[in-house]
C-alpha cells in the first residue's frame, strides 16, 4: 500500500519535473514588469529561458532559508543577500544592481493628488479625504519599509497608521492603491512607470533624501546552473540595463 | 491563461483522488461497522481538517516538512530534494485536508448498507473480497463518486495551505488558485477573470454533479 502511494507520487513528480526545466529565478515585486521584459529580451538574444517568480524579499529570504529551489535572487534590499551569503546559501555576495525609487501613486477620480512632498496628503488626512492608503508590509517588504520611513518623515505615520491597508508585497500594493478600494498608496517607481499601472494612476516621485536608499542586490544561490549565471551576466549588460533604466531604476556604474 | 497551473492543479486533484479512495474505503467501512475504543477521537481528528484553518496547517506542514526536521531531512536522503516547495509536499497537504473529504461520505454510504445484506452474503460463502466487489462497493458508490467530487473541487479551490507550503513555482507548485492571486497582483485582470471563470464553472459542474448522485431520484441507486 506505502510503496504503491509513493510509486505514484515518483511518477507524479517525474511528470512535473520535465516542465520545470528553465531555472527559477526570485525576484522582488518591483520588478515584475522589468524583468519580465528582461527575461523576454534574454530569451530572444541567448534561446534560453528563466521562469520568474516575484514576491516580497523577505518572503523569499525566508522561503529561500527554508530550501526553496530558486537559483537566483533578485532583492530589493541587500541586507537579505548579506543575510542568506552569511548562512551560506549563496555562491559570493552578489552584486548591486539597482537603486529604487518610491512614489505616491493615485487612481484616476481619487480626491487625492499625486503630491510628492506629502502635502496634499495631508491634507486630505486632516479634512477626511482619505478613507483608505495603500503600501507594502513594512514587516517584510523592503519598499513598505521605505514607505514607513517616508511617512515618518513627513510627520504623517501615527495619523495615517490606522488608514492603512498593507500589501503582501509592493505589486498588491500597487493593485490596492489603484483598485478604487483606496485613494491611493506608496509603491516603487518602477511599477507606476508599468503601462499596465499607468493607465489607472499618476503618480510623483518622494524625494529619496527621505528615506534609507533602496539597494538593490542580486545574487546566485548555490547550485546554480550555467543558464541562471548567464542571466545574471546579462542582466549586468547594456541591453538589459537599458530596460531597467526606463522602469525608473538608478545603475550602478557599468564595470 | 495559465495551462501550466491547471494542468498543475488538475494533476494534484487527481493523484490525491488516486491515494484517498482506498484509504477513505478502507477507514469509511472500519468506522461504519465495527465498534472499537476511542472510535470517536478517531472521528473527530479526521473531520479536524474540516475546521482547522487552512494557514494553520500549512504553518505545521511547513514546520514538519522544512529541511530541519527528522521528517524533512528523511525525505531530502530518499528523493535528493525538500519536500517543502515541491509537487510532492502539496500533495502530502492536499491528503491531509481531503481527508474527511474522503472519508465522511463514505461512512455514510456504508452505514447505509443493511447488515442482513452482507450476513446473508457471508453465510451463503461469498467471500470478502467478492462481498466488498459484488455487494459493499455497489451499494456504496454514490457516496464513493461524491466523495471523489468533494475531493476533486476542494483541491483545485485550497488556496491558504497551498500558498504557505507551495511558495508558487511554476508548473511544480503554482496551482491555478495561485496563479489567480499572481495574475491580479500583475494587474492581468483578463487573464485573472478567465481563470477565475474556469474555475467557476468547473466547481459549479462539479456540485451539480454530487446532488445529482445524491438527490433521491437522481441516479439511481441498486436498492
Amino acid at each position: 500500500m506505502r510503496g504503491w502511494a509513493l510509486a505514484l507520487v515518483l511518477l507524479f513528480s517525474s511528470a512535473t519535473l520535465a516542465w520545470a526545466d528553465p531555472p527559477i529565478i526570485a525576484g522582488a515585486a518591483d520588478l515584475k514588469f522589468a524583468l519580465e521584459e528582461i527575461a523576454a529580451a534574454f530569451k530572444e538574444d541567448t534561446k534560453h529561458e528563466v521562469s520568474l517568480v516575484f514576491g516580497s524579499s523577505g518572503n523569499f529570504y525566508r522561503q529561500i532559508g527554508q530550501g526553496a529551489p530558486f537559483r537566483m535572487f533578485l532583492s530589493a534590499d541587500e541586507g537579505f543577500v548579506f543575510k542568506l551569503a552569511d548562512a551560506g546559501k549563496t555562491v559570493d555576495r552578489g552584486e548591486l544592481y539597482a537603486i529604487g525609487r518610491i512614489v505616491i501613486l493615485v487612481p484616476h477620480g481619487s480626491p487625492l493628488k499625486a503630491d510628492g512632498q506629502l502635502n496634499d496628503l495631508a491634507a486630505a488626512l486632516a479634512d477626511g479625504r482619505l478613507g483608505k492608503f495603500a503600501i507594502a508590509n513594512p514587516e517584510h517588504a523592503p519598499y513598505g519599509k521605505r514607505a514607513e520611513e517616508a511617512l515618518r518623515h513627513a510627520g504623517l505615520w501615527e495619523k495615517i497608521k490606522d488608514k492603512l491597508v498593507l500589501g503582501e508585497n509592493v505589486s498588491q500594493a500597487a493593485q490596492f492603491a489603484t483598485s478604487g478600494g483606496t485613494q491611493g498608496g506608496i509603491v516603487a517607481y518602477s511599477l507606476a512607470l508599468a503601462p499596465a499601472v499607468a493607465r489607472v494612476g499618476n503618480y510623483a516621485l518622494i524625494p529619496d533624501s527621505w528615506h534609507e536608499p533602496l539597494r538593490q542586490r542580486m545574487v546566485l544561490l548555490k547550485g546554480a546552473d550555467e543558464k541562471t549565471r548567464e542571466f545574471y551576466r546579462y542582466m549586468q549588460q547594456p541591453a538589459a540595463r537599458a530596460i531597467m533604466k526606463r522602469y525608473g531604476f538608478l545603475l550602478p556604474a557599468e564595470r | 491563461m495559465d495551462w501550466t497551473a491547471l494542468i498543475l492543479s488538475l494533476e494534484l486533484a487527481a493523484a490525491t483522488m488516486v491515494v484517498l479512495l482506498p484509504i477513505g474505503v478502507w477507514a469509511g467501512r472500519k468506522l461504519a461497522w465495527s465498534r472499537f475504543r476511542g472510535k470517536a477521537l478517531v472521528e473527530a481528528s479526521l473531520a479536524l481538517p474540516l475546521v482547522l484553518p487552512p494557514t494553520v496547517l500549512g504553518f505545521y506542514l511547513l514546520v514538519a516538512m522544512g529541511g530541519a526536521t527528522p521528517l524533512g531531512r528523511w525525505y531530502e536522503s530518499l528523493f535528493g530534494h525538500q519536500l517543502t516547495f515541491s509537487f510532492q509536499g502539496l500533495l502530502v497537504a492536499s491528503l491531509i485536508f481531503n481527508l474527511p473529504f474522503a472519508v465522511q461520505p463514505m461512512q455514510r454510504a456504508f452505514e447505509a448498507i443493511a447488515p442482513e445484506v452482507r450476513e446473508a452474503a457471508l453465510c451463503c460463502g461469498m467471500s470478502r473480497l467478492r462481498l466488498l466487489r459484488r455487494i459493499e462497493l455497489p451499494l456504496a458508490w454514490p457516496g464513493i463518486l461524491s466523495a471523489m467530487v468533494l475531493i476533486f473541487a476542494h483541491t483545485l479551490g485550497e488556496f491558504g495551505v497551498v500558498l504557505m507550503v507551495g511558495g508558487s513555482i511554476p508548473g511544480k507548485t503554482r496551482t491555478i488558485a495561485i496563479a489567480i492571486y499572481d495574475r491580479v497582483q500583475a494587474f492581468d485582470t483578463t487573464g485573472a477573470g478567465i481563470m477565475s471563470a474556469t474555475l467557476l464553472v468547473i466547481s459549479m459542474l462539479a456540485i451539480g454533479l454530487s446532488y445529482l448522485i445524491t438527490a433521491p431520484g437522481g441516479i439511481r441507486r441498486h436498492d
